[in-house]
C-alpha cells in the first residue's frame, strides 16, 4: 500500500513537488530530499532550535513539523534568506562579534534573531536574552550573540546598515 | 559589556617584522559560510550506495546476552545487514585502555559490539544497516535479543565493598586505578594549625552535549583496500592510527577527514565502540556506512565526566598563611576505561591540581577510580580542573571565613608570587611562569570590588542576599610527550604545519590541528599572514585531512594555539627565508640586501619594491630554467613543534561571580561574571574572549544545572535535552573578560592554551558566590549541581 502523499510547496523561492511519507519531518525533507545544509538536527524533539526554518513567514521547528503540513506553504531556510539579503545585517554583526563558534546553532539562531528584530525592535539586552532562550548554543556562552543582535537593533533604530566585515589590509 | 580590545603593541614585542594581525581581534573570515548555512558537517555528506546504521543498545545497566535473533529484522525492506558482537569481533580486535605511566591501572577488554555481556545502558549490542535511516530504525524494532539482567554496580561509594559484585571478575576488584601522594608533614601541620576547615564536595556526572551529535561515515573501498572515514572528531591522526591497529591496516590504507565539527569539548576526542563498529560494517558490506547518534544515544553513549566525591581539608595559621591541603577523591568511571586516553586521567589531574595556585608546602591526596555499570566517563573540557578548582577554592573560602579575612586578600597573600617562577607546585607539577598576583589585581579593579562589597552589605540589610565568589586557577596546556607518549598511547604531542607559496602569491597552510569552532583556522591565518608577509585574505588554511596535513595530535589539552600555532609560525618564517633566497637567485643579489614586505621582496636599504610574490611564484614554478644550476626553489616547507621544556605550560587566571540567592525559593540568579586570563601571547583577543565565555558557561552548567541522573538500577533518568538542563541565554550573565599576557619562553610565539580555563574556574567561583550569599544563614552547599532544592536543604527549609 502506498501511503505516500503528494505535496507541493515553495522552498527558497522555488516550487517543489514531492511524494513523501506522511511521517517525514520537514527538516528531514529539506535536508535529505532537497539537500539543503542550513537547518540542522540537534535534538529532534523541539528543545534546541537548530532545525529552525520559516513557514509562511513564521519560524517553526523543522523537527516537530511534518513535511505534509507544509503543503501549499512558503518555506524559507537560512540559504534562501541569505540570498535574499534578509539576514545580511545579522550575519555581518555575527561575524564582527564572533557570535558563532562551531556554527551548528547559527542558522536557527539567526532566524530567531531575525524574527526578534522584526517583532521587537526596541528589545533591550535582557529581552534579547529571553527571546533567544529557545535556541541552544553550546559554544559561545551567548554573550557575543546578544552583543551582535543588540548592535543590529541599535543600527536599525538609527536607520543604519551594518557595514560588511572586511579583512583589514 | 566589554568590547574585544586590541592588545597589539600594548604589552608584548612583536614576533614578526611587520606584525599586523597577531594580537588583533580579526574576524574569522572562514566562518562566514557557517552563517550562510554552507558548512559541511557529517550529516550533510551523502555518498552513493551509502547505508545507515542504527544500534540495538543495552536497555539495562548490566546484562548477559543469551541469544540474538536477527532473522525478522534482516528481512525488512532496505536492510543490508544485521550484525552482532561475535561477527564484529572477527574483524575488529578488542582493546584495553590503560596507560603505562599510571602505575597499576587496569581495565577489561572492550569490543565494538558487546559480546556475551553488556555493561551499561546504551552499550551497542547489535548493528542494523539499511539503505535509509528510517528503514534501519524500522528494522531495529524487530531485533530480538534474549537477555537476562545481571547485578549492577551503580554507586561508586560501595563499588569496592567486598559484597559488591565484580563487573569484570578477572580483574579481581572494581578498582581501576589508585594513587596516593604525601608531601611535607601533613598530620603534624593539621594537628598544630590555628585554623582547620573541611568539607565534602560532590560533583554530578555530566556530559558535553555537543549540538552536533557524534557522527561519521566509514567508506571502505575494496578495489583499493582503502578506508576513508569522514568523522566529526578532534584528533584525525589518532583515529587513523586506531583504525590501523584494530583492523590491521597500515597508515597509508586509512584516510580520516574532519570537515566542519559541530562542537567537540573533549567529547569527540575519544574512540567509541560505535566508531569501530561503523568501520567494521563498511568493510563487511564494502560500501559507505553512516552513523549519526540521535540525542538519546548521545546521552547514554557519549562519554560522561566528573562524578566525584571529595573529602577535603585545609590548614592555615592566624597570620593568614595556607599551610596544607588534604583530599580524598573517589570517582566512578563506568565499566571500562575509555580508549585510548583512559578514564583515570581525570582523577589523576585532580590530585595534581588541588592547591595548585598556592604556596603551601604540605599536601596529601588519595584517589580511587572505580568501575560501575554506567556510561563510561573520560576527558571532557577542563579534565579534572573544575573539580580541583572548586575543592581548592571552596576550602580557601572556608579558611578565610574562619580567619575573618577578606577572601580576595587571603588569596593575594597565598598565591605563588609572580616573581617566584619557574618553580614546582607541591604536587610536583612544574610551573614555568604564572601571574596570579597581577590577575588578582586586575580583577579587583575590573569588578570594582570595594563598591560591590558595599552594595552587597547594603542590600543584605534589605533582605536581599547577594554573594561574591572567587576562583583562582591554573590550567595545563601545551602538553609535552609526558602526557600520553610516555604511557604508550599513540597520541602525538608534536604538531606540524606545511606552508606553500602558490604561483599567484597566495599562501596555503596545512596544519595538523583542526577547527571545531574555536577559531583555530582564523589564528593560523593571522600567524601565517604576519610571518610570511602577506595580507590575511592571501592565506588559505587546510586542516582535518590525514592524507594532506602533517602528522599531529589535533585538538586536546588546549594545544591549538600553543603547539599548532608555533608550528605555523616556524613553517611560515622558513618559507619567508626561502622566498628571499629565491629572490636573491633571481636578482643575483645577496639575500642580506633583501627583505619582505607585504607580498613584495624589497631592497632592504632603499625600501624599493623589487619583486612581487606572484613573480616569485611564476619563476619558482614555471621558469626554473632561468635559475642557477643546482638551485632548488623550495616554495613549500614543513616544520614541526613539540613543547619539551616542561610537561605542560600552565595558563592561569582568576574568575569572580556575583549572584543573588532567594532564601525562600533557593533560586540563584547569576548577575555578573568576570574573568582574567593569562594565556601568554593573545593572538586574537576576540576569539580568546569567546573561548573564555563559552567555557565559563559550560562550567556554570555543571555548577548549577547539568547532571546525568540515574535510578537505583542504573538507568539514565534524563536522557533528553528537555530533561537534562543546559544553560540557555536567559539564565546566563554578561561575562567580562580581561587578559594578562605572560608569554611562555618555550616557544617563539609565546602562546599558552585558552580553551578550558573558563570551565575550570567557573564552578568554583559560582559555588563560592552562592555560599557567600548564604553566610547570614550559616549555610553552605558543596554539592554540584547546586540546585534550588539543595540550597533549601542547606537552609533547612525542606
Ligand atoms: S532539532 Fe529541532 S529543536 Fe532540536
Ligand atoms: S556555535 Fe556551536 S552550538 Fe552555537
Amino acid at each position: 500500500m502506498n501511503l505516500k502523499k503528494k505535496i507541493s510547496l515553495t522552498v527558497n523561492g522555488t516550487l517543489v513537488n514531492a511524494e513523501i511519507e506522511p511521517r517525514r519531518h520537514l527538516v528531514d525533507f529539506l535536508r535529505e530530499d532537497l539537500h539543503l545544509k542550513g537547518p540542522h538536527l540537534g535534538c529532534e524533539q523541539g528543545a534546541c532550535g537548530a532545525c529552525t526554518v520559516k513557514v509562511d513567514g513564521q519560524i517553526i521547528r523543522g523537527c516537530l513539523y511534518l513535511a505534509v503540513q507544509a503543503d501549499g506553504c512558503v518555506v524559507e531556510t537560512v540559504e534562501g534568506l541569505t540570498k535574499s539579503g534578509v539576514l545580511a545585517d545579522l550575519q555581518e554583526s555575527f561575524m564582527r562579534h564572533n557570535a558563532m563558534q562551531c556554527g551548528f546553532c547559527s542558522s536557527g539562531m539567526l532566524l530567531a534573531a531575525a524574527e526578534l528584530v522584526e517583532k521587537q525592535p526596541k528589545a533591550n539586552r535582557e529581552e534579547v536574552r529571553e527571546w533567544i532562550s529557545g535556541n541552544y548554543c553550546r559554544c559561545t556562552g551567548y554573550h557575543s550573540i546578544v552583543d551582535a543582535i543588540v548592535d543590529v537593533l541599535d543600527a536599525r533604530a538609527k536607520g543604519q546598515k551594518i557595514k560588511p566585515v572586511t579583512a583589514h589590509a | 559589556m566589554n568590547k574585544p580590545t586590541d592588545l597589539k603593541g600594548l604589552v608584548l614585542d612583536p614576533v614578526t617584522n611587520d606584525q599586523r594581525y597577531i594580537g588583533n581581534s580579526e574576524p574569522r573570515h572562514g566562518a562566514r559560510r557557517l552563517l550562510e548555512g554552507q558548512g559541511t558537517y557529517i550529516d550533510d555528506i551523502q555518498l552513493p550506495r551509502m547505508g545507515h546504521v542504527v544500534f540495538w543498545r543495552s536497555p539495562v545497566a548490566h546484562m548477559k546476552i543469551n541469544k540474538i535473533h536477527t532473522e525478522q529484522a534482516s528481512k525488512m525492506p532496505g536492510v543490508l545487514a544485521v550484525v552482532d558482537g561475535l561477527q564484529m569481533a572477527k574483524i575488529c580486535k578488542p582493546w584495553v585502555a590503560t596507560l603505562g605511566h599510571l602505575a597499576g591501572m587496569k581495565s577489561a577488554p572492550q569490543h565494538a559490539l558487546a559480546v556475551d555481556r553488556a555493561c551499561w545502558q546504551g552499550e551497542p549490542v547489535v548493528a542494523v544497516v539499511a539503505e535509509t535511516r528510517v528503514q534501519a530504525e524500522d528494522a531495529l524494532q524487530l531485533v530480538d535479543v534474549e537477555w537476562e539482567e545481571l547485578p549492577a554496580v551503580i554507586s561508586m561509594e560501595s563499588a569496592l565493598d567486598p559484597e559488591t559484585p565484580l563487573i569484570h571478575p578477572e580483574l579481581g576488584d572494581n578498582l581501576c586505578f589508585t594513587r596516593s601522594l604525601d608531601v611535607g608533614n601533613v598530620d603534624q601541620v593539621f594537628a598544630s594549625a590555628d585554623v582547620v576547615a573541611e568539607a565534602t564536595f560532590g560533583f554530578g556526572r555530566h556530559t558535553g552535549v555537543t549540538l552536533e551529535p557524534r557522527c561519521q561515515i566509514a567508506d571502505y573501498n575494496p578495489g583499493e583496500r582503502r578506508l576513508t572515514v569522514y568523522h566529526s572528531q578532534q584528533a584525525p591522526h589518532m583515529m587513523q592510527d586506531l583504525y590501523c591497529r584494530q583492523f590491521g591496516f597500515s597508515e597509508s590504507d586509512v584516510h580520516v577527514i574532519c570537515k566542519d565539527v559541530g562542537g567537540s569539548f573533549g567529547i569527540k576526542v575519544h574512540a567509541y565502540p560505535d566508531d569501530f563498529a561503523t568501520v567494521g560494517l563498511s568493510m563487511m558490506l564494502e560500501r559507505p556506512v553512516k552513523f549519526v547518534a540521535d540525542r538519546l544515544e548521545s546521552f547514554t553513549s557519549d562519554i560522561h565526566a566528573r562524578e566525584h566525591r571529595i573529602k577535603g581539608r585545609i590548614a592555615a595559621n592566624k597570620a593568614g598563611d595556607i599551610l596544607a591541603f588534604e583530599i580524598d577523591d573517589l570517582t566512578g568511571i563506568g565499566p571500562y576505561s575509555m580508549f585510548p586516553r583512559t578514564s583515570a586521567i581525570e582523577g589523576n589531574q585532580v590530585v595534581n591540581l588541588v592547591g595548585g595556585p598556592y604556596k603551601h608546602q604540605n599536601y596529601r591526596a588519595h584517589l580511587n577510580v572505580v568501575f560501575q555499570n554506567k556510561t563510561p566517563t573520560c576527558q571532557y573540557r577542563g579534565v579534572g580542573h573544575p573539580i580541583a578548582c572548586a575543592v581548592t577554592e571552596g576550602l580557601v573560602d572556608l579558611a578565610a571565613q574562619k580567619l575573618q579575612m577578606d577572601p580576595l586578600e587571603f588569596r593575594k597573600r597565598n598565591v605563588i608570587p609572580d616573581d617566584a617562577y619557574p618553580c614546582s607546585g607541591i604536587s610536583g607539577i612544574k610551573l614555568e611562569v604564572l601571574s596570579h598576583e597581577q590577575c588578582l589585581r586586575t580583577i579587583e579593579k575590573m569588578m570594582d570590588y570595594p563598591a560591590l562589597r558595599k552594595e552587597q552589605a547594603e542590600l543584605r540589610k534589605k533582605g536581599i542576599y547577594r554573594g561574591i565568589g572567587f576562583a583562582t586557577l591554573i590550567e595545563l596546556t601545551n602538553p609535552s610527550p609526558a602526557f600520553y607518549g610516555v604511557g604508550g598511547a599513540r597520541i602525538a604531542s608534536q604538531d606540524g604545519a606545511s606552508v606553500r607559496l602558490d604561483p599567484s602569491g597566495v599562501v596555503s597552510v596545512l596544519v595538523g590541528v583542526g577547527e571545531q569552532g574555536q577559531g583555530t583556522e582564523g589564528i593560523y591565518a593571522q600567524i601565517a599572514a604576519d610571518a610570511v608577509g602577506v595580507s590575511i585574505n592571501q592565506v588559505r588554511i587546510v586542516t582535518g585531512d590525514t592524507d594532506v596535513t602533517p602528522y599531529g595530535g589535533g585538538t586536546w589539552a588546549s594545544r591549538g594555539a600553543g603547539v599548532g600555532g608555533e608550528a605555523v609560525l616556524l613553517a611560515c618564517q622558513a618559507l619567508q627565508e626561502n622566498i628571499l633566497k629565491l629572490a636573491g637567485a633571481i636578482l643575483n643579489r645577496p639575500v642580506s640586501e633583501l627583505s619582505v614586505h607585504r607580498s613584495h621582496v624589497l631592497d632592504k636599504a632603499t625600501g624599493e619594491q623589487l619583486l612581487p610574490f606572484s613573480e616569485i611564484g611564476r619563476i619558482g614554478y614555471f621558469r626554473t630554467d632561468t635559475l642557477p644550476a643546482g638551485f632548488s626553489a623550495d616554495l613549500m616547507v614543513t616544520r614541526h613543534y613539540t613543547q619539551k621544556d616542561y610537561p605542560f605550560i600552565f595558563t592561569n587566571g582568576v574568575q569572580a561571580s556575583y549572584v543573588e540567592v532567594d532564601p525562600d525559593t533557593g533560586f540563584v540568579k547569576l548577575l555578573k561574571h568576570w574573568a582574567v586570563e593569562d594565556c601568554g601571547r593573545v593572538i586574537n583577543p576576540m576569539l580568546v574572549n569567546e573561548q573564555v565565555r563559552g567555557a565559563i558557561v559550560q562550567g556554570i552548567g555543571g555548577a548549577l544545572f547539568e547532571e546525568c541522573l540515574y535510578d537505583d538500577s542504573g538507568l539514565l533518568r534524563n536522557g533528553s535535552m528537555a530533561d537534562y538542563l543546559v544553560p540557555m541565554a536567559n539564565e546566563m550573565p554578561d561575562i567580562e573578560v580581561a587578559h594578562v599576557e605572560t608569554p611562555t619562553q618555550s616557544s617563539k610565539l609565546g602562546a599558552k592554551g585558552a580553551g578550558e580555563a573558563g570551565t575550570a574556574g567557573a564552578p568554583g567561583a559560582v559555588q563560592n558566590a552562592i555560599n557567600d550569599a548564604l553566610v547570614p544563614f550559616n549555610a553552605t552547599v558543596f554539592e554540584q549541581p547546586i540546585t534550588s532544592e539543595k540550597i533549601l536543604r542547606a537552609l533547612k527549609k525542606i
